[in-house]
């Protein structure tokens, strides 16, 4: 079982989250071209390691938040809402 | 070697059993291959066997970190059936479904194909509507496929609870084609017939690094030494990633948990497999006894082969829904496999970026009853370099193309399929 530490809410116990997808690509502008949509929407590194994600406090804040995670360990290290940088980087 | 047969096992029998040998040889890797076939999976292994079987290509080394056999081609709920609803899937996995028909004659081996027949239960009026689709597809592809009322099912299974007040079983659409096979024995199988045609099987190999060369491959760097090969097809299942990104490119893959449950030894309660429509939940009898059953991905992606509760609770609680004297059930052993996930929920079998690397990947939770099909394929766009009919949309560049084959329609999303 995971737990994250929601910054609104504290620490929770992963069945109150949804993870929505990969946080390390960045959404193009609308022109942008095929490529940079087809990279943004479908490829992925899929890293066995540390990666960054967006899960979402479904049942509680509601929130987005950010989250690094390690995929092999299921480790977390560092969790911050959307907007905000995560601590110490380790890309 | 001898060929297994009834006649063999009796005189085998008046001999003491001294006669038998092993299934296959523990060969010392060449330094150079025709084919070089990474990973000793299901798919790994077929694809070896059809490349020497279909194409004669057995100058064909098989290589595998560990013994054959124990990633996800050993981790699986061991379903066989073709009922999909697309033509690119339906056609493929009915190609496959007749390998599977016809496997045990071709390999010489037993693995205990059982033909019990793959009921999807339905609940309400839409789902049913949305049966009736799916089962005219496949007829119309010269599939199999039965429509069943509430009594029909349960006549078929008879501890089902169709009443269920939340939930009432309106009827369910019949694979009678469908069912099971015994996962390790295909995995042996295709060993032992592969290596019969001389495939060298190479255990305890990892793979550490692709060698490529002006933009086609020569060889894998590996735990035995540098092997080369001018050709070298993928089969990891979860680990594709990983390898694609040693040969320099990415791809639409996400890696995913998906759990497998199994009971304690019961008698003979449920003879066919059936699927749960108002939640993720598929089970079956094995011939052991123990219920073996499944559900949904655990939700995130990952690398750890290694289930959460939180998922084993949803899937018992499905189950107990559908079949409530599972109620009394008690579980014996958990495992999860690692799904490598496309962004439609449909495989590639093909060529890549790399010239002389192929694929048979992003076989999401479906890989198993695939698997003398995917061996099938991925060798004839191996032995050919370029693909079958029956693989031609499996492709990489189909996102980029707007070519989906996305059967449950979720969209892009690698964790929803």
């Amino acid at each position: 079982m995971l737990q994250i530490n929601c910054p609104h809410c504290g620490p929770r116990d992963e069945a109150e989250f949804t993870y929505r997808g990969d946080a390390t690509v960045t959404r193009p502008g609308p022109d942008a071209g095929i490529e940079a949509w087809d990279d943004y929407l479908h490829l992925r590194d899929n890293p066995r390691g540390w990666t960054v994600e967006w899960w979402l406090h479904s049942a509680g804040c509601r929130a987005v938040l950010k989250v690094r995670r390690h995929t092999a360990t299921h480790e977390i290290d560092a969790v911050a809402t959307a907007g905000e940088r995560l601590g110490a980087d380790r890309a | 070697m001898a060929g297994y047969s009834g006649l063999r096992i009796f005189s085998e029998g008046l001999r003491g059993n001294s006669g038998w040998r092993p299934a296959w040889r523990k060969p010392e890797p060449k330094r150079e291959y025709d084919v070089i076939v990474v990973g000793g999976g299901g798919h790994g292994l077929a694809t070896a066997f059809y490349l020497a079987e279909v194409h004669g290509i057995t100058n064909v080394a098989v290589l595998e970190k560990g013994p054959i056999g124990l990633g996800n081609t050993g981790r699986n709920t061991t379903i066989v059936r073709s009922n999909y609803l697309l033509p690119q899937n339906h056609h493929f996995y009915e190609h496959s479904l007749k390998l599977w028909e016809g496997l045990e004659q071709s390999l010489n081996y037993n693995v205990m194909m059982s033909q019990r027949g793959v009921i999807n239960v339905f609940h309400n009026d839409a789902q049913r509507n949305a049966a009736i689709r799916r089962g005219n597809a496949m007829r119309l592809a010269g599939i199999d496929a039965v429509l069943l009322d509430g009594a029909g099912v349960k006549a078929m299974c008879p501890l089902l609870d169709i009443s269920n007040g939340r939930f009432p079983v309106m009827g369910g659409l019949l694979q009678p084609r469908g069912g099971t096979a015994r996962h390790d024995a295909v995995a042996w199988g295709f060993a032992h017939a592969a290596d019969a045609r001389g495939v060298d099987i190479l255990e305890h190999c990892e793979v550490t690094g692709m060698i490529v060369e002006g933009g086609a491959i020569r060889g894998v760097r590996t735990t035995r030494g540098e092997i080369r090969a001018p050709k070298v097809g993928l089969a990891v299942a979860g680990s594709t990633s990983l390898l694609t990104e040693m040969a320099g490119f990415r791809v639409p893959i996400e890696s995913h948990l998906l759990q497998a449950f199994v009971s304690e030894g019961l008698k003979p309660m449920i003879d066919c497999v059936v699927t749960f429509g108002a939640g993720h939940f598929y089970i079956s009898q094995s011939d052991k006894g123990g219920l073996v059953f499944g559900g949904g991905l655990d939700g995130y992606p990952s690398y750890g082969q290694r289930g959460t509760l939180r998922e084993a609770e949803h899937v018992y609680a499905a189950g107990v829904s559908m079949i409530p004297a599972l109620g009394r059930l008690r579980g014996l052993r958990s495992w999860a496999g690692i799904m490598d996930m496309s962004p439609d929920g449909s495989p590639f079998i093909c060529r890549t970026p790399v010239r002389g690397l192929y694929m048979t990947a992003g076989w999401c939770y479906g890989g198993f009853k695939a698997t003398p099909g995917s061996g099938w394929c991925h060798a004839w766009t191996i032995a050919r370099d370029e693909p079958h009919a029956l693989n031609a949309a499996f492709t990489l560049d189909r996102f980029r193309e707007g070519r989906m084959i996305d059967e449950r329609g979720n969209g892009p999303f690698h964790w929803m399929h």
